[in-house]
């Protein structure tokens, strides 16, 4: 009991992080159903400045992270700007190809930069446990992380529904056209979602790596990222309530069925993508996803 | 011609390498009512969509004495022009009460909240069903959502395409009628393109009719209605 408990604590812990990473693929995938498969890389190159502002600039850790949000915000709507936005947003093959490449050379800059070794990341939270629930340890970490996750999906629901770009947003989200003839800049509404979305990343990865148990390298999003796609497609890919259901249920699915399945924990990355497949198979949609019908 | 609110001189527009509009002259004065009739394929939409900066144009198009002629779609609405699509220019996904809010997207006033609660007052039925989603609304409370949506903008010109487009007779009559009255009471300048050539010369000031992207004839409404070669051609009567 007290083991399966523990496996339930530290499936959420983990899912917390495809939760926030899923919620970043869900911002950009509301404005332009689009995947961005460079999400995961965005988020470790984020949490690289995270670090680099906290062990070499000397800020404050929560400092450091809300600093490394604003500049990889700034990153992403550069890149919006020089690598998206000249293509045909309705054509979507081009767009996954530059995500595609992307994701190679995000992780290859980073390589250079900082070296493919693992770097401790300070931690983020206070460390040790918050309480014993029946022999199983319920960490300050796995507290803060799902606080952490309510936070942000608190803050993205409310920028989404009560300011005006959340209005353009949605409204760019529903029909591109009828947007322009409201007066909506569609350019720099789906720039903003890119931003927003970096910004989340980063902050999920620095919520990751300030695990006790993990450290920052620049494959630490690779795998990261298969979780937090499957994550928001069981989710539905456009609901953000979806995405942290998705990641924790991720989270779960890894660290409980993988062992009482027996699946060897290498294998552990397969589970994602079964539940992946799943989801493809029986619900298109998701979870909450909005079914795609059109009136005729 | 100071009147003039819209003045379109040699007009030329189309897609990619088909050129659908030869040169279009038309205007619109202030006030008016003006619509445009035409068969299928005749450049009707083209033409409103050339207006309104949706697609590449050339020609001379003046908004009030001023070229509009290489102004994007956003930058029109700010300059007073909105444009109601082909096909119900609704948000889907958002509610009816979002509609109207982004409907006044380019404005910075605090009258919003009141103009939209004038809205739910002028149509009962957009205030009772303002929390759900536009796209659950039926065709003809969806056309009248993309004109309100429109109208939030404060436009001095609204350009409307085929309104008419798959709806009863019925709600076809009745969304006239409520056309003339916005008219009336607005001073809301218009400029329709329909295919249901009786009821929008029935409440229309002139018309005009195209034929494969060009003029063909123009007029008062009246003598249009009137008029037996285009009443035998264009209007099916």
């Amino acid at each position: 009991m007290d083991l399966f408990l523990q496996r339930i604590f530290d499936g959420l812990s983990n899912g917390a992080t495809y939760a926030l990473i899923a919620m970043a693929l869900v911002m950009i995938f509301k404005a332009t159903t689009l995947i961005n498969f460079a999400q995961g890389e965005f988020a470790m190159f984020g949490g690289f400045i995270v670090l680099v502002l906290a062990t070499e600039q000397g800020l404050p850790m929560w400092i450091a992270v809300i600093v490394g949000m604003l500049i990889s915000a700034v990153l992403a709507a550069g890149i919006e700007r020089t690598l998206i936005r000249p293509f045909d947003p309705a054509d979507h093959l081009p767009l996954v190809i530059i995500t595609l490449g992307l994701f190679l050379a995000i992780n290859a800059i980073a390589g250079i930069v900082w070296r493919f070794d693992p770097r401790a990341f300070p931690e983020l939270f206070p460390s040790g446990k918050a309480m014993s629930i029946a022999g199983a340890t319920l960490s300050w970490y796995t507290v803060f992380t799902m606080i952490t996750i309510l936070v942000v999906a608190g803050g993205l629901t409310l920028l989404l529904n009560k300011t005006k770009v959340g209005l353009a947003f949605r409204a760019v989200s529903s029909n591109l056209e009828s947007s322009e003839l409201v007066g909506i800049k569609v350019g720099p509404t789906l720039q903003f979602g890119w931003a927003i979305a970096a910004a989340v990343g980063t902050l999920g990865v620095s919520v990751f790596v300030a695990s006790p148990f993990r450290q920052l390298e620049p494959q630490v999003m690779v795998t990261g990222l298969i979780f937090a796609v499957s994550a928001a497609a069981l989710g539905g890919l456009d609901s953000l309530g979806g995405a942290i259901l998705g990641g924790l249920a991720i989270g779960l699915v890894q660290s409980i069925a993988v062992p009482y399945l027996g699946v060897p924990t290498e294998l552990s990355l397969l589970a994602a993508v079964v539940v992946l497949l799943l989801v493809l198979l029986f619900k298109p949609s998701g979870l909450f996803g909005t079914p795609q019908v059109e009136r005729v | 011609m100071t009147d003039r609110l819209l003045d379109v001189k040699n007009l030329h527009a189309g897609y990619g390498p088909i050129a659908v509009l030869h040169g279009l002259d038309f205007h619109v004065s202030e006030g008016e009512i003006v619509v445009i009739l035409g068969a299928n394929g005749a450049g009707k939409t083209t033409t409103l969509r050339a207006v309104s900066g949706m697609i590449d144009r050339t020609g001379s198009i003046e908004l009030a004495g001023k070229s509009i002629a290489s102004a994007k779609a956003p930058d029109l609405v700010r300059a007073g022009v909105a444009h109601v699509p082909q096909g119900r220019g609704t948000l889907p996904e958002l509610s009816v009460e979002d509609n109207l809010r982004v409907g006044a997207y380019i404005r910075n006033d605090n009258e919003i909240d009141a103009d939209i609660e004038q809205w739910f007052q002028a149509y009962p039925v957009l205030g009772e069903r303002k929390n759900q989603r536009a796209g659950s609304l039926s065709g003809g409370e969806q056309q009248m959502l993309a004109v309100a949506r429109a109208l939030m903008s404060r436009p001095t010109l609204l350009l409307l395409d085929e309104p008419s487009l798959g709806l009863a007779p019925i709600i076809v009559a009745d969304l006239f009628e409520r056309f003339a009255e916005i008219n009336k009471e607005l001073g809301t300048t218009m400029l329709v393109v329909e295919q249901n050539a009786q009821l929008a010369l029935g409440i229309a000031d002139r018309g005009y009719v195209i034929e494969s992207g060009e003029m063909f004839a123009e007029g008062p409404a009246g003598e249009l209605i009137n008029d037996d070669a285009i009443r035998r051609a264009y209007l099916g009567v």
